[in-house]
């Protein structure tokens, strides 16, 4: 398989990363909404959930692409992050109606929830970026410039992300509906991206062979 | 002599044309920071107005007339309070959106014995509403301050009744979408006591007309109405557990008229505008909590 679109293809991937985390973060105002109003403490609750686990996502996604680092395991990372996902449309309001019950005060109420629907998620969406770097880079010189390059297009992603889901698909959509399009489109790539570690490991294999 | 007398007059038009409009003008005397925005009090003669300011927009949320402080002076308050043809002696109140609190006042004024639960998000209002104007709490009067959602849904839990809810927290150019879904509205049935009545403002124009009607029609079914015409100003939607017949409505509206009539409300020329609301033949999606997006219609 050609190098070059291998390397898209992970551009392509973090992008989408960057995209459904920040459509996620956006719905997330709107299922905390109803049980704990909208004002400035529960986007504070969902924002500062997103930066903490985001930031223990980067750490274990460094830690993970210190051994065998492949395509296989950066898709499987994109399945399980989709499977993580599931439960933000099929659980949400058991989870809300449970910590509604026993926390009064909704600032404490909105970050404890928002810690239990998006904690694990965010994780390991968060995982992805260090990740695409370590498959990118393949010299020192030029780390930096992966580096650049891949924030570029995952930041990107996020503020379409962020467009897209505020501007026109709340407006054409229900929440649930965008969740779980999130979570088909993560796992869909997740599958590609295996797909494409086989494939390309037969054409290495064959080269050898040959 | 002639001259001079002429210059006298002069002077005194002078005078009223230069001097009659600024004293005439709006003086705002406090200005208060919230953390939902900034709120303003306004006098303009014997008007005082409370105002939300909105980058350079500034929209009246509530006025008072001191020199009558019993009138009211927007109209969809006198709306608002002929509902009472509907259940004319509420002894539970939930308000939703306090603003300057006249229509708490107005109805402990009428109802001496009546408890009031005033739901307000921004504690900088309930301050305003208490020092600016006359908002009138007692141990039956009560102000909360809070998101008007989670105060309905932990009531609900608590299962409070109410004979009268009053839905006041729309903004012309804002309207927190948590309160104008099909759960949300479901929620606040459920806090209404037997011969309970829903009264909401509503201020909306474009497509979110048509939503809003639906939302309502999908919980409430045919619904009455107060406006002064299509799409103008403020729609007030009011929702009685029982519907009264025409005999019981002309009795009460000859009890009601004339301790209205203190409050600046024609109650005969209201039930000009009232009409029933029957679902439109064209298909609008009901808003839910699933898909709100009325900010964005």
């Amino acid at each position: 398989m050609n190098r070059t679109f291998h390397n898209y293809f992970i551009y392509l991937l973090a992008f989408s990363s960057g995209f459904s985390i920040m459509g996620i973060e956006l719905l997330g105002g709107r299922i905390l909404a109803p049980y704990f109003g909208s004002s400035v403490h529960v986007w504070g609750s969902i924002i500062t959930v997103f930066m903490l686990s985001l930031s223990f996502g980067y750490l274990l996604g460094g830690r993970l692409s210190l051994s065998n680092p492949s395509l296989q395991r950066y898709g499987s990372i994109f399945l399980f992050a989709g499977l993580t996902l599931l439960p933000l449309a099929y659980f949400a309001t058991p989870m809300l109606e449970f910590v509604f019950d026993n926390i009064e005060d909704s600032r404490y109420g909105s970050l404890v929830a928002s810690m239990l629907l998006f904690f694990i998620p965010t994780i390991i969406l968060g995982m992805i970026s260090p990740y695409s770097v370590r498959l990118l880079v393949t010299s020192q010189a030029e780390s930096g410039h992966v580096a650049g390059m891949l924030y570029f297009v995952s930041t990107l992603g996020s503020a379409l992300g962020t467009l897209a889901t505020s501007f026109y698909l709340v407006l054409w959509f229900e929440v649930n509906t965008i969740i779980l399009s999130f979570c088909l489109l993560l796992m869909v790539l997740g599958t590609l991206a295996i797909c494409l570690y086989k494939m390309e490991f037969k054409d290495a294999h064959m080269q050898i062979q040959s | 002599m002639h001259i001079c007398k002429f210059n006298h007059k002069l002077l005194g038009l002078l005078a009223i044309i230069f001097v009659l409009p600024f004293s005439l003008q709006a003086k705002v005397i406090k200005e208060e920071r919230s953390l939902y925005r900034n709120i303003i009090v306004e006098d303009k003669g014997d008007i005082r107005c409370l105002k939300f300011s909105v980058k350079r927009n500034k929209s009246s949320q509530s006025c008072i007339d001191k020199s009558k402080p019993k009138a009211l002076v927007f109209d969809y308050t006198k709306y608002v309070m002929s509902s009472l043809l509907f259940n004319p002696s509420p002894k539970r109140v939930l308000i939703i959106g306090l603003g300057g609190g006249t229509l708490s006042n107005s109805l402990l004024e009428l109802f001496p014995e009546i408890v009031i639960d005033n739901v307000e998000i921004d504690p900088a209002v309930i301050r305003v509403a208490l020092q600016y104007f006359d908002f009138k709490t007692t141990d039956n009067v009560k102000s909360h301050a809070q998101d008007g959602r989670i105060f309905i849904k932990r009531a609900k839990r608590k299962k409070q009744q109410y004979d009268l809810i009053i839905l006041d927290a729309f903004n012309g150019e804002y309207i927190p979408e948590h309160l104008l879904t099909k759960e949300f509205l479901e929620e606040t049935q459920s806090l209404l006591a037997d011969d309970g009545v829903l009264v909401a403002n509503t201020f909306s124009s474009s497509k979110l007309y048509h939503h809003e009607t639906a939302t309502y029609h999908a919980v409430f079914g045919d619904f009455y109405s107060l406006q002064k015409g299509y799409n103008q100003g403020n729609r007030v939607i009011m929702i009685p557990k029982i519907k009264p017949s025409n005999a019981e409505l002309s009795q009460r509206l000859i009890k009601l008229e004339p301790r209205l009539a203190d409050y600046n409300i024609k109650l005969m020329n209201m039930l000009a505008f009232l009409e029933i609301e029957k679902l439109p033949a064209e298909e609008y999606k009901v808003l839910t909590d699933q898909y709100s997006p009325a900010n964005l219609l």
